[in-house]
């Protein structure tokens, strides 16, 4: 909200310099936006000006050259382009050395010939409206050479503010003033409130739904004068942000600057039947907004209507039906009262937010409209030479006062940690318009009705108080004793170890968007359909970000595919994140750790050729993972109908005992294609499952003090037999003492046959009360190679 | 003497001078091979002394045995100093480039920034004694607003700012449920910090729709306001350097009654708002001040939400806290953009190979 400091000043003037006001309002809950600047940056060289002669410019039709008495004692040359200008007139001039709002700078300068020593100044250049048809006349009894600050401000401080939801009491200038008030002690003016009524005119006025329009209000005015607003209104509206239109419009919307209470001027002749009916609109209305808009309204909008029909949308936007126009001579001014929410929801349901809507959605006060008719009156009198012809007629159901709430001094000590003495807390609370009674160590206090929705509890005015009193000046304790341990559980410490663990193996960890794309998950099988669960926003903000990710996979690729684009050569990546699925009736999500290679696994160096990235090298990573947590990962052929995305025969199901976790696989080279890598080996595994597998703490085994005894073998098995089952016979039939079985190489050739392949297996035994002899591991080998007979393998060699 | 025995002597004399000669291994085999191998003079006296008369048998045995003892002596030791001045020429010639690269550790990866602040964060909060909790980013509107105490026209329920999937489901716009959670699940004293990934339906310059956030939640008997600042205080100081302060502003959030955003005095120009060189400070626009959370005694109303977990809010009451990690890493780390988060661009996430240990942080 804007708040000009000139007009703020009427109300409260804290004395102080802008920035610290600032400070001291943000100190107190009164955000801050910044501190702007409205009409011209300085107000030196704005003077008045009389101009003394006007003659047509020789070489321009539409230019004049005058001379203005600037009160210098010398006449100045200016060429003007007004068309209004004329010998005679009192101006707003700007010398040489000023400067415009919008900041340009004004020079001696020569216009086709002439020079011109300054500027004669329309209400736009000066920011007061929007009327550049000419320029600005003023009072003829002011004296040439007068500073312009001095009839009105070429420019002016605005201290610009953000509310908070909670208060739209601040929604005005006035509530500003009594915050300032509240926070410096300096005196807050009243507010002017207007003449007796000279009549006593009624209308008819039937509220259908009061839950929706607590209050409607209104007032008659006869021998309305439509007509521009005087200067300083225009002003003020202007560096308010608000466009000035005439005196009844400008009226409605200075009042509502002032007081935060919007309001809306009927043209009383054009209000059709001479009623006014507010009811729920019926499905499908439709109705005319100011703006020339046809809106069509749902059961749940309130209208405000005649006997006719629709003549404004309640609380947001008047109609075009009974619109105030140069004609107007009779005005109703409409003060109201709406439901809070609803407004807030209709204006979203039209996409329609206006000032007016933006203040009564946060829910005004009650009790607020009859306040602002006797305000708004004394305007409309002063102004427009109305006479006001009716008292406030008024429609309200049962409202409720506010009442006491009682504080209890140890409360706020106890709270705030620090003290805060009775007499200050009912001190700070008068401040602030509560009703305060002191009982001993503790008080009653009532808010006033335009802050009873806000403040209805103890804890609500101990903020009050402590926001007042200061909050940044309480000390810096922490809690006495500490009543946790603080640690990570098993499963976050698993998830650091994992993160640091694949760091140290050269991967980066990314983080990718949560949601994705249809076509970015169909992307991922050959044939272009993926089928997945998929958990979709109602409201995305695009159809790229539409679909919460059911697999990292798509993130990663993108993310290998940017890093391609310039200028990887191999990209090692991780993520540990949420993916989803369910429905959205049933949502589901858990953590998952995905791993990318593509590219190397490791760098050329000048003593070692790369490794490839592929089906083993990711497998080790696994591994590790496994090893390293104490966790058990088994692999198994891959459900390739789940997973097109992956090579059938280069990839794995990745097990816990039989339940499938995630997959290890090299990614399908026309999905590879498709996302502009070279190829790539994923993982992809639930790392929620794994940390429900953490064993307890490592129990110490023996170790021996006797070397351990090796031997090699070579099995020669069919191609198709996994060497796992190799080696799952080997330790089966290997006896207690042989403690490891490893294949270190792998041959296939003419030497082992067709169809066969051959395994180096390194046995490793031991016993832990004597030496080995050759007698020991002959005999484990006599028994590994009966097994393995049984499986269609042969010692070789 | 006999003259076997003078011989034997000045074999002894000539093979002591041949292996201190020798300069070479090869030349002390050789000398070896002379003096005490199968073939030379000494073996073959040695050999023959069955056929010399008995009174020269014992003292040529005897002298012969001697030399032999000492000449082998001799041999190891001459061996033992050449074979150390050959390695050391050896090792002398031995010259790496030692400016090539070294094999690189398999290393070489990074944790995110984001994954690498929040982690400190964490550390420093599990230090003050709070445990790390986590819940889902796929929420009800139960625990995202309604237990949370805003208003049923709160704006950020709308469906123009929250991703909604139905009425009652959405992407959580806090990590601030996690709060409701822990306390159904556990009676005070409740201290946790809560990091996640949280959603909001804004994408602009200084918005992701997607962002990390930590909160804190600290409920007891006695917790105060003050207890509020002496955290966060320890929390800045911790993250940002010792000679922090902070600085209270009194807020508006639903969920905290009184609510204060926090600032922590500028760690670029220490709070003056200028720099040394006398230019306003940019990080902190000259105010001398940053904002880095809000926060706030824990709302009555939110308490009576787990009532019957035992958050009677007349005997407990509490603080809580929220802050951005994007925005912790960007005034660490000085990551101008935000979408530098999310593009995982290799040169970006490369500059985060170090542990991150600085000196920024507390020793």
């Amino acid at each position: 909200m804007r708040v000009p400091m000139q007009w703020l000043n009427e109300y409260c003037d804290s004395g102080l310099e802008i920035a610290q006001l600032a400070e001291r309002l943000a100190m107190t809950g009164t955000e801050v936006e910044r501190i702007g600047r409205h009409g011209a940056s300085s107000d030196e060289f704005f003077v008045v000006g009389k101009v003394l002669t006007c003659e047509k410019h020789p070489d321009a039709d539409k230019l004049s050259v005058t001379t203005v008495d600037v009160g210098d004692g010398e006449a100045k040359t200016i060429v003007c382009g007004a068309p209004n200008v004329t010998a005679g007139l009192t101006v707003p001039v700007v010398l040489p050395g000023g400067e415009l709002p919008g900041g340009m700078k004004i020079k001696k300068a020569k216009l086709r010939g002439v020079e011109s020593n300054g500027m004669i100044l329309s209400e736009r250049e000066l920011e007061i409206s929007e009327d550049h048809d000419g320029i600005m006349v003023l009072d003829e009894s002011l004296r040439a050479g007068t500073a312009l600050a001095e009839v009105f401000p070429p420019g002016q401080d605005v201290l610009e503010l953000e509310i908070t939801p909670n208060r739209p009491d601040c929604l005005g200038v006035h509530g500003i003033a009594r915050e300032v008030h509240a926070i410096t002690g300096k005196p807050l003016a009243e507010l002017q409130t207007g003449p007796k009524p000279k009549g006593s005119e009624s209308y008819t006025i039937e509220v259908e739904n009061h839950a929706l329009c607590p209050r409607f209000t209104a007032r008659i005015f006869r021998g309305v004068t439509v007509g521009p607003s005087p200067l300083w209104l225009k002003q003020r509206l202007s560096a308010a942000g608000q466009r000035p239109i005439n005196n009844v419009v400008d009226i409605t919307n200075y009042v509502m600057l002032l007081t935060g209470q919007p309001m809306h001027a009927f043209d009383m002749d054009k209000i059709r039947g001479e009623k006014i009916i507010v009811r729920n609109a019926v499905a499908g209305e439709k109705v005319t907004t100011l703006d020339g808009i046809e809106r069509e309204v749902d059961e749940q909008t309130v209208l405000v209507c005649d006997a006719e029909g629709p003549t404004a949308i309640a609380g947001i936007m008047g109609g075009a039906v009974s619109e105030v126009s140069d004609s107007t001579t009779n005005v109703l001014l409409e003060i109201a009262n709406w439901n809070g929410p609803n407004i807030h929801r209709t204006s979203q349901l039209l996409a329609l937010r206006s000032e007016a809507s933006g203040r009564f959605e946060k829910g005004l006060s009650v009790q607020l409209p009859l306040e602002v008719q006797e305000i708004a009156s004394a305007f409309m009198v002063e102004l427009t030479g109305a006479e006001l012809v009716s008292e406030t007629i008024d429609v309200a159901s049962d409202t409720a006062s506010p009442q006491p709430i009682r504080l209890r001094a140890n409360r706020v000590t106890g709270l705030l940690g620090t003290d805060i003495p009775i007499e200050r807390c009912a001190e700070i609370l008068e401040r602030l318009d509560f009703a305060v009674a002191i009982d001993g160590d503790e008080l009653d206090a009532t808010p006033p009705h335009y802050r009873a929705a806000d403040v209805t509890r103890e804890a609500d005015l101990i903020e009050e108080v402590a926001r007042v009193d200061g909050v940044d000046k309480f000390p810096a304790t922490l809690p006495a004793a500490p009543t946790a341990i603080g640690r990570l559980s098993g499963a976050q410490q698993l998830k650091r170890a994992y993160e640091d663990l694949l760091a140290a193996n050269g991967f980066h960890e990314a983080i990718t968007w949560s949601f994705i794309n249809d076509a970015a998950i169909d992307a991922l099988a050959p044939d272009g359909k993926l089928a997945i669960e998929r958990l979709k926003i109602a409201n995305p903000l695009s159809e790229d970000q539409s679909v919460m990710r059911p697999l990292v996979l798509p993130g990663l690729l993108e993310a290998a595919k940017h890093n391609f684009a310039r200028g990887a050569e191999a990209v090692k990546l991780f993520e540990i994140g949420a993916v989803y699925g369910g429905t959205v009736d049933d949502p589901r999500e858990h953590t998952a750790l995905a791993l990318l290679i593509s590219g190397d696994t490791t760098a050329k160096t000048w003593r070692s050729q790369p490794e490839g990235g592929d089906f083993y090298a990711l497998k080790g990573v696994v591994e590790a993972l496994a090893s390293s947590s104490g966790v058990s990962i088994g692999f198994a052929p891959v459900d390739a109908a789940a997973r097109p995305y992956l090579i059938p025969g280069r990839s794995a199901e990745l097990l816990i005992g039989d339940d499938s976790i995630g997959y290890l696989g090299e990614l399908h080279p026309t999905v590879a294609k498709q996302h502009d890598v070279p190829s790539a080996v994923a993982v992809e595994l639930n790392l929620g499952l794994v940390a429900e597998e953490l064993p307890s703490a490592v129990t110490y085994e023996a170790i021996s003090t006797f070397p351990p005894a090796r031997e090699d073998i070579a099995v020669v098995v069919d191609s198709n037999v996994p060497a796992a089952d190799v080696v799952d016979v080997v330790h089966a039939s290997g006896g207690r003492m042989l403690k490891e079985a490893t294949v270190f190489d792998v041959f296939e050739g003419e030497q082992v046959g067709e169809g066969k392949k051959s395994l180096a297996i390194r046995l490793t035994y031991s016993a832990p009360d004597r030496t080995l002899t050759d007698k020991d591991t002959e005999k484990a080998r006599a028994s590994i190679t009966k097994k393995l007979e049984e499986i269609g393998g042969a010692l070789r060699g | 003497m006999s003259e076997t025995v003078e011989k034997i002597q000045a074999i002894e004399a000539n093979a002591a001078s041949a292996i201190g000669a020798a300069e070479t291994l090869a030349e002390l085999e050789d000398a070896r091979v002379r003096y005490l191998g199968r073939k030379a003079e000494l073996n073959d006296i040695l050999k023959s002394i069955a056929t010399l008369p008995a009174e020269e048998k014992g003292p040529v045995g005897k002298a012969g045995n001697q030399t032999r003892g000492k000449l082998e002596q001799l041999l190891a030791a001459r061996q033992e100093s050449l074979e150390t001045a050959e390695l050391n020429q050896l090792l002398e010639q031995d010259r790496l480039d030692i400016s090539l690269p070294g094999s690189p550790a398999i290393g070489g990866g990074s944790l995110h920034p984001i994954s690498r602040t929040r982690r400190e964060i964490e550390d420093v909060f599990i230090g003050m004694g709070y445990q790390v909790a986590e819940g889902p980013e796929v929420e009800k509107v139960h625990y995202n607003f309604d237990a949370l105490n805003h208003s049923p026209n709160h704006p950020a329920r709308e469906w123009t700012d929250t991703f909604y999937f139905q009425d009652d489901v959405l992407l959580r716009t806090h990590t601030s449920p996690v709060q409701i959670r822990v306390m159904e699940q556990q009676p005070p004293p409740v201290f946790v910090i809560v990091p996640g990934k949280v959603y909001r339906r804004d994408s602009d310059a200084t918005h992701t729709p997607m962002f990390h956030q930590i909160e804190g939640l600290a409920v007891d008997e006695g917790i105060t306001l003050t207890d509020l600042r002496g955290t966060l205080l320890e929390f800045s100081k911790a993250i940002f350097g010792d000679q922090r302060e902070v600085r209270l502003r009194p807020h508006f959030f639903p969920f905290t009654e009184p609510s204060v955003e926090v600032d922590v005095s500028c760690f670029k120009c220490g709070g003056k708002g200028f720099l040394k060189d006398g230019a306003r400070c940019n990080l902190c626009k000259g105010t001398g001040w940053i904002e880095i959370l809000g926060a706030g005694m824990v709302d009555p109303n939110v308490f009576s939400y787990v009532r019957e977990s035992g958050y009677d809010p007349e005997t407990v009451q509490g603080f809580a806290f929220g802050m951005g990690v994007e925005r912790i890493a960007f005034l660490k780390h000085g990551i101008p953009d935000l979408r530098l988060f999310y593009e995982n661009d290799l040169r970006m996430l490369g500059q985060f190979e170090s542990f991150g240990i600085s000196s920024g942080g507390r020793v």
